[in-house]
């Protein structure tokens, strides 16, 4: 698939900065990550079709209120996935968010505000450690990542016992629970909404700055990004940071959404993971847009709740869940090759530089063709 | 050549696909014509409940137990009212003459693990009620290994105590049921007291067995107070921890079967207790149609299910939890229609006493059936006065009232 994105062009891998809006909606809709769209929209669909209330505005912005933490979770995932490695420790950072937020904000209305700024700090402080762990001392992030899960892991588990604590101040909550009432058409316009936007124009904004190019170039070959005079070790840095940071906005989210447990985030890493992948984000680095991962989260919740109108047995679940995840991000691969096939025999130096690249994970697709 | 590289995969893929739907659309006619016909005891089933797989219930259901339990919700305890962690079923006595000692003695405890809200409870009221015993020179020492929901842990803790423990008194609470069968029995082989509590093994060589009346007695109480509640016909989601673990399963197998025999539909969801599942499951199934019950098989979790009716504007269910404090303060706090049952948290100070009887010398049932019973919208004002004070994951009937550190320790809840 990439010797085919890359004809003539090697260089450009982003089609999001290039050309006027119109045409570069269209071009994107045949990328990976431009799939996803039609993907998630496909499944929307199936969710009317299946339950057609789910289309009734109120309804509708109260999913898109309650996906905004994976959303945002996989927005996080996808700062650290472009640039080349894994974040495993979402999960626990949520988890811990929680539960510091039921233990340290408890019934007091003036720890609100320090509350936030402690979980913001400790968010960034978990960053830091993935980050320099994986480019100062060189452990794979996969590692670093699984460490810090665990030590988190275990930190929540002392600080609660395994067991729910009791549900922090309801104003505290009000940011994922709550919304501003009135609005016309839907109703009511859930805080999540508000702060999923925020984010996705933070990260459609810094993913167009010198980081984000940087971030991408780092992640495509950090060798040549180094050369470059990039910073490797503070931009990779700085992607896991932003991770942990939009894990504990998730985090916040979900407290107000669910309440503390410190079961809450188990398992975000991976579906963060899966929604990057559904959005078309290379694993390994260097290509995939922000907003595609968004979306990668939005397409597995509507897979979720199709799931749950479609009345699978609960037993099932998981398994057609994991079958089903398969074959999507299988058939949103399929599907942009076959719409990116050139008309006519593409020559067959440019496959060959791109073949080392991460998504050489198709054996038979590239080597054969050579 | 490419062509044909890239449309095998994809002609695979998509059969897959379309397999996939077939049969997640399909389950349901294989399962109902094997339920037609190996389950001719059972009363015809119901329609509405295709969705369940009924060889599920065939795993998990008991008819035998379940009548035991069945009858055991109206029985007579023996003992003291005032003291229900003490009160038991006529039956079998297992004679202790042998263990009888007057000096204090060591208990050696292999717990299944404290990570949720009502082992916690029961651990510090088992605490408190050691220091109790300890004071009065019947307990040396307990040591305890905590197996972290893990089967090869606690076999292996066992193990470790019976080789060198120096123990005088085994306490287990099992982890699973099959799996800690042999590890119980060698206990047993070493000659001295063991007390068996909550959940069961497959063996009877333990000195006593204790546990409230169980699974089915809980889907009894709390499937009919739904269906009192419901219209047939009414919606009623079933909100599960997990599968697999024998006493949650029978409290679901028993509400299973009571749902179909009387027209509720009912849909079961694994939640892992996580609050966010829970809203998410419960906010589809309103988008779906109206819901007028939930149902759980454990209590944690009910404020988030609540919660997604009050977020989603719909009218509140008639509901059951448990006797977790978050729970009945909800319950009182929205006014809707309710029940607590109860799986005996007092039952974690009566492997202690137990053991004061056997070095007593005193004999005691060989299974120790202690009182289960719910709460109900009479008795709530009660227990949260009681409890006033309480956290959230905090049982109400916790039984220990007249411990020493009643009632701070529990307040402060610190986990020992």
């Amino acid at each position: 698939m990439s010797a085919t994105t890359a004809q003539g062009r090697p260089g450009r891998t982003l089609p999001l900065t290039d050309g006027s809006l119109p045409r570069r909606l269209v071009r994107g809709a045949v990328t990976p990550g431009g799939a996803v769209f039609i993907l998630a929209a496909i499944l929307f669909v199936a969710v009317l079709s299946a339950n057609p209330s789910f289309g009734e505005p109120p309804q509708l912005i109260r999913f898109i209120g309650r996906t905004a933490p994976i959303a945002i979770a996989a927005m996080g995932q996808y700062y650290v996935i472009v640039s080349g490695e894994f974040d495993l420790s979402m999960g626990a950072v949520i988890a811990t968010q929680v539960v510091i937020a039921g233990n340290y904000i408890g019934d007091d209305e003036g720890r609100v505000l320090p509350a936030l700024v402690l979980m913001l700090v400790i968010g960034a402080l978990v960053g830091l450690v993935n980050g320099l762990g994986t480019t100062l001392l060189r452990v794979p992030s996969f590692i670093v990542t699984l460490g810090t899960m665990l030590a988190l892991g275990g930190l929540v588990r002392f600080l609660t016992g395994g067991a729910a604590t009791g549900n922090p101040v309801d104003s505290f909550r009000e940011i994922g629970r709550g919304g501003i009432q009135d609005v016309p058409v839907v109703e009511v316009l859930p805080y999540p909404v508000i702060v999923l936007v925020l984010v996705m124009v933070g990260g459609v904004w810094l993913m167009r700055s010198p980081f984000g190019r940087t971030i991408i170039a780092t992640g495509d070959n950090p060798d040549a990004a180094a050369l470059a005079g990039a910073h490797v070790w503070w931009v990779k840095t700085r992607a896991f940071m932003l991770s942990s940071l939009s894990a504990t906005v998730a985090g916040i989210l979900l407290v107000g959404y669910a309440g503390v447990h410190p079961s809450v985030g188990a398992g975000y890493e991976f579906q963060a993971i899966t929604a990057v992948v559904l959005g078309g984000v290379v694993l390994g680095g260097g290509r995939g847009w922000i907003l595609s991962a968004a979306a990668g989260a939005f397409a597995l919740e509507l897979l979720f709740s199709f799931l749950n109108f479609q009345e699978i047995e609960s037993t099932w679940r998981p398994t057609v869940q994991g079958v089903i995840i398969i074959l999507a991000v299988a058939a949103a691969g399929r599907a942009w090759s076959l719409g990116r096939r050139p008309s006519k025999s593409s020559p067959p130096a440019p496959p060959a530089a791109s073949a080392p690249s991460p998504t050489t994970a198709r054996p038979g697709t590239e080597t054969g063709e050579i | 050549m490419r062509r044909r590289i890239h449309r095998a995969p994809m002609a695979v893929a998509s059969a897959l696909l379309l397999g996939v739907f077939a049969t997640s659309c399909s389950t349901e006619d294989p399962t109902d014509s094997t339920s037609g016909t190996d389950e001719s005891s059972e009363s015809s089933e119901s329609p509405d409940a295709s969705e369940e797989s009924p060889a599920d219930d065939q795993e998990w259901f008991d008819q035998a137990v379940y009548d035991e339990q069945f009858e055991q919700r109206s029985a007579t305890f023996e003992g003291d009212p005032e003291t229900p962690w003490l009160q038991y079923i006529d039956g079998e006595m297992t004679d202790t003459a042998e263990y009888a000692s007057d000096q204090a003695g060591k208990a050696c405890f292999a717990n299944a693990s404290i990570s949720n809200p009502w082992r916690q409870t029961g651990w510090i009221t088992m605490n408190q009620q050691l220091e109790a015993l300890v004071d009065k020179g019947v307990i040396s020492e307990m040591e305890t290994r905590d197996a972290g929901d893990d089967d090869n842990t606690q076999i292996a803790d066992i193990d470790y105590f019976i080789s060198e423990g120096n123990c005088d008194a085994f306490i287990i609470s099992p982890n699973s049921t099959a799996a800690m069968t042999d590890a119980v029995e060698r206990a047993c082989e070493t000659g001295k007291p063991v007390v068996v509590f909550d959940r069961g093994v497959e063996t009877d060589c333990a000195t006593t067995f204790i546990h409230p009346i169980g699974g089915f007695a809980w889907g009894i109480d709390t499937a009919e107070f739904l269906i009192d509640n419901l219209e047939e016909g009414d919606k009623v989601v079933a909100l599960r921890i997990l599968p697999g673990v024998d006493v949650l399963e029978q409290r679901w197998a028993a509400a299973e079967k009571l749902f179909d025999e009387n027209g509720i539909e009912a849909v079961d969801f694994f939640t892992g207790a996580d609050p966010t599942e829970i809203k998410t499951f419960i906010t589809d199934e309103l988008n779906k149609g109206e819901v007028h019950g939930v149902w759980m098989d454990a209590g944690d979790g009910a404020v988030a299910a609540i919660e997604a009716f009050e977020d989603f504007g719909a009218d509140l269910p008639v509901m059951t939890g448990e006797d977790e404090m978050s729970f009945l303060r909800k319950w009182e706090d929205t006014g809707l229609t309710g029940l607590a049952p109860v799986y005996s948290n007092f039952q974690w100070r009566t492997p202690l006493l137990a053991l004061e009887k056997i070095w007593a010398g005193e004999e005691v049932p060989k299974e120790w059936v202690l009182p289960q019973v719910p709460i109900t919208e009479d008795e709530r004002g009660d227990f949260l006065e009681a409890n006033d004070g309480m956290p959230d994951g905090h049982y109400a009937k916790f039984g220990g009232e007249d411990l020493p550190g009643y009632p701070e320790v529990w307040q402060e809840r610190q986990i020992p």
